[in-house]
């Protein structure tokens, strides 16, 4: 299959050997879970527990609300200790509602919806259901609800599933471990997706550094001639869905547009695993695989990590820290974001924590831009960060606007290749939450606006209604007063 | 001599002309710039800024007597707006900004008498005589008029919480970088 150029891009150290050769091992159940309500892009979901309640394995906690939003399942059988504020796994540090678990260590299954017979007989729409009840989200990183991703097809005429096994971030091996360790269950889930999006091909994309997942996929997919499984050149940010897209296709999709365009839908390796889970034997998702690495970590290891799992309670179990790390990331290097503390529990798109150290974060002072242009050669954009960057320092982010900030989805190359150490990621990050801040600030004014202009002629319209309705009664009473004293009087016209 | 001042008073008496009629047919009412200004103003006419509503407001600013932080509901938002089209420098930096607020009434100490409701340019309050009121909060763009009229002081203002969603990443320290 031909492999089509990605522009930009860099090619950083993957340090991927200190994990990639582990065996996903299962986690043993924590003492407590912290499940938050808020794991995916969308509305928070709405809690169906209450503190004291006992809960089944499997069973609902918090049911998806809105049009965008995933449910959330007890990963164990235990007692809800409590529903309650609990920081979240986010840079902010700030808290948000989230379900306290007790396991009771019994892990018994509640009641499961029961298995499709034959999900390719199935329609679209009833796999939809079982996908946005068991809760699945994409679980490369972006925590999308896969059941809207899946309706894709209704709207677009699709022609390729791509199946993103690409891992481009250093250190990660989740996607690596699960392709190897089960090729088989992600075919199948993403037969059973391919069928409910109504595609005829589906593409499984794998960076050319995993050579033992390509082997194990290749195999698992030789009995479907509908399947191809290629390899895509080793290349930060192939794993991003527009550009494994266009090194697939060929094409590159435009600004503000979905893949679904150029009829192609990109879902993780992950995911699709979680699917086969979901319509094979009707489980929730209710564990990820998590990649624990770094320098500061005593044994990486790739771990089935129940969802709610403390992260200071899995960095436990890979024997601890050896020394204090300089930074604790959520997710890979490059766009992972740094945890507020080992304090904030493990989520569904929680695909890898690293403890790195000092050494290995590599902060340096800023230099003034030498204007080499390197992260203009790199960007798998084509934007211009240096230009961009200029705006925001100076507070002129519609400049930055127009050269397409909004479009920078914060891969962190240009930061990755400055010679002089700027921070041009943070200041895109910077003005995308301004921007989108300002977007939101023009929507509730308008909001305000109509509000009172509504309720302007509505004290106008009442105003005249007493008006119109006092001149009548005048009217009448002059009338009926005129005609009882003297039908001739000139008053009375 | 006679020949170029009789052709400047031509020429004179011609262009004043043509001015004259120019500015009976093409005057503009009023001051563009105010309409302007009034539709970046919140327009909930709730008199913060010591004008009595919005379009009195943007006149005062057209007219440059009024600075562009006038409007407390507005925020940094507005004041920045106001200030790139006025194509004056504000020191926001000393601006007092409060952050967004909304009301909240406390329920226990409502009586019902309905003031809030009827103060609130944007309906954002539902309540009934003697019922205990409350505040749609995506209405309420804290403009603190019902805080004023409440007569048991059960309006209490607060700053609307920072969501995750809504979180953002401050700007990099300002090192010189260029």
């Amino acid at each position: 299959m031909k492999i089509f150029p990605v522009r930009g891009g860099i090619h950083p150290d993957y340090r991927k050997e200190l994990t990639s050769e582990k065996a996903i091992v299962p986690m043993p159940l924590p003492r407590k879970l912290y499940l938050p309500l808020q794991q995916h892009i969308g509305a928070p979901a709405e809690p169906v527990v209450k503190s004291g309640d006992m809960v089944k394995k499997g069973q609902l906690l918090a049911r998806a609300q809105g049009a965008v939003s995933a449910s959330t399942h007890a990963p164990t059988s235990g007692r809800i200790a409590d529903v309650a504020m609990v920081t979240a796994p986010h840079p902010s540090g700030l808290p948000q509602l989230t379900i306290m678990l007790e396991p009771d260590g019994k892990d018994e299954w509640a009641e499961l919806p029961q298995p499709l017979a034959d999900p390719f007989a199935a329609s679209s729409q009833e796999i939809r259901e079982r996908v946005a009840a068991a809760g699945i989200v994409g679980l490369g990183g972006a925590t999308f609800p896969s059941a809207i991703k899946l309706n894709l097809g209704s709207q677009n005429k699709l022609e390729t599933l791509l199946i993103n096994g690409a891992e481009c971030e250093p250190y990660l091996t989740c996607d690596d471990r699960v392709m190897r360790e089960y090729a088989a269950e992600v075919i199948d889930g993403a037969r059973i997706m391919a069928h409910a999006l109504g595609t005829a091909k589906i593409v499984v994309g794998i960076e050319e550094n995993k050579p033992q997942a390509m082997a194990a996929m290749s195999q698992a997919a030789s009995a479907f001639p509908n399947i191809s499984v290629v390899g895509v050149p080793v290349q930060y940010p192939m794993g991003s869905e527009r550009h494994l897209t266009q090194a697939i296709t060929g094409l590159e999709t435009p600004a503000k547009k979905l893949t679904a365009e150029l009829g192609v839908v990109v879902h993780n390796v992950g995911t699709a695993r979680a699917v086969h889970h979901a319509i094979r034997f009707g489980r929730p998702l209710l564990s990820r695989v998590v990649t624990v690495s770094g320098g500061a970590v005593t044994e990486g290891k790739n771990i089935d990590v129940p969802l709610g799992t403390m992260v200071s309670d899995l960095v436990a179990f890979c024997g601890g820290l050896k020394e204090p790390p300089r930074r604790i990331v959520n997710g890979g290097p490059m766009m992972g974001q740094p945890l507020p503390s080992l304090e904030v529990p493990v989520v569904k798109g929680t695909s890898g924590i690293l403890a790195l150290t000092a050494d290995e974060v590599n902060e340096r002072d800023t230099q003034p831009c030498i204007r080499c242009g390197s992260c203009v050669t790199i960007c798998p954009c084509g934007l211009v960060p240096v230009e961009m960057a200029a705006f925001i320092r100076k507070d002129n982010l519609d400049g930055a606007a127009k050269l397409g900030v909004m479009d920078c989805f914060s891969c962190g190359s240009c930061s990755y290749v400055c010679p002089s150490h700027i921070p041009l990621v943070h200041f895109f990050n910077y003005a995308k939450g301004r921007l989108n801040e300002a977007e939101r600030d023009k929507r509730k004014l308008e909001r305000i606006k109509t509000l009172a202009e509504t309720r302007t002629t509505r004290l106008e319209q009442q105003a005249q209604a007493k008006k119109a309705a006092a001149a009548a009664a005048a009217a009448a009473r002059k009338a009926a007063a005129a005609a009882s004293e003297n039908p001739d009087n000139k008053a009375s016209v | 001599m006679l020949l170029a001042v009789g052709s400047l008073v031509a020429m004179g008496a011609t262009l004043g002309t043509v001015l004259g009629i120019a500015s009976r047919y093409l005057a503009v009412e009023g001051n563009p710039l105010e309409a302007e200004l009034l539709a970046l103003l919140p327009g909930a006419q709730c008199g913060q800024c010591g004008f009595v509503g919005c379009g009195q407001a943007a006149a005062a600013l057209a007219r440059g007597e009024a600075p562009v932080t006038l409007c407390p509901p507005g925020g940094k938002a507005v004041a920045e707006k106001l200030s790139k089209k006025l194509g004056v420098k504000a020191d926001l930096s000393e601006h007092e900004d409060k952050g967004p607020q909304y009301a909240f009434v406390q329920e226990d100490l409502c009586i019902g008498c309905l003031r809030c409701a009827n103060e609130c340019s944007t309906d954002a309050f539902i309540g009934a005589p003697k019922q205990v009121h409350t505040v749609i909060r995506e209405n309420c763009h804290g403009c603190a008029k019902c805080f004023k009229v409440c007569p048991t002081e059960a309006i209490k203002m607060c700053a609307v919480p920072v969501t995750l969603g809504e979180w953002h990443w401050e700007k990099p320290g300002s090192h010189e970088l260029h």
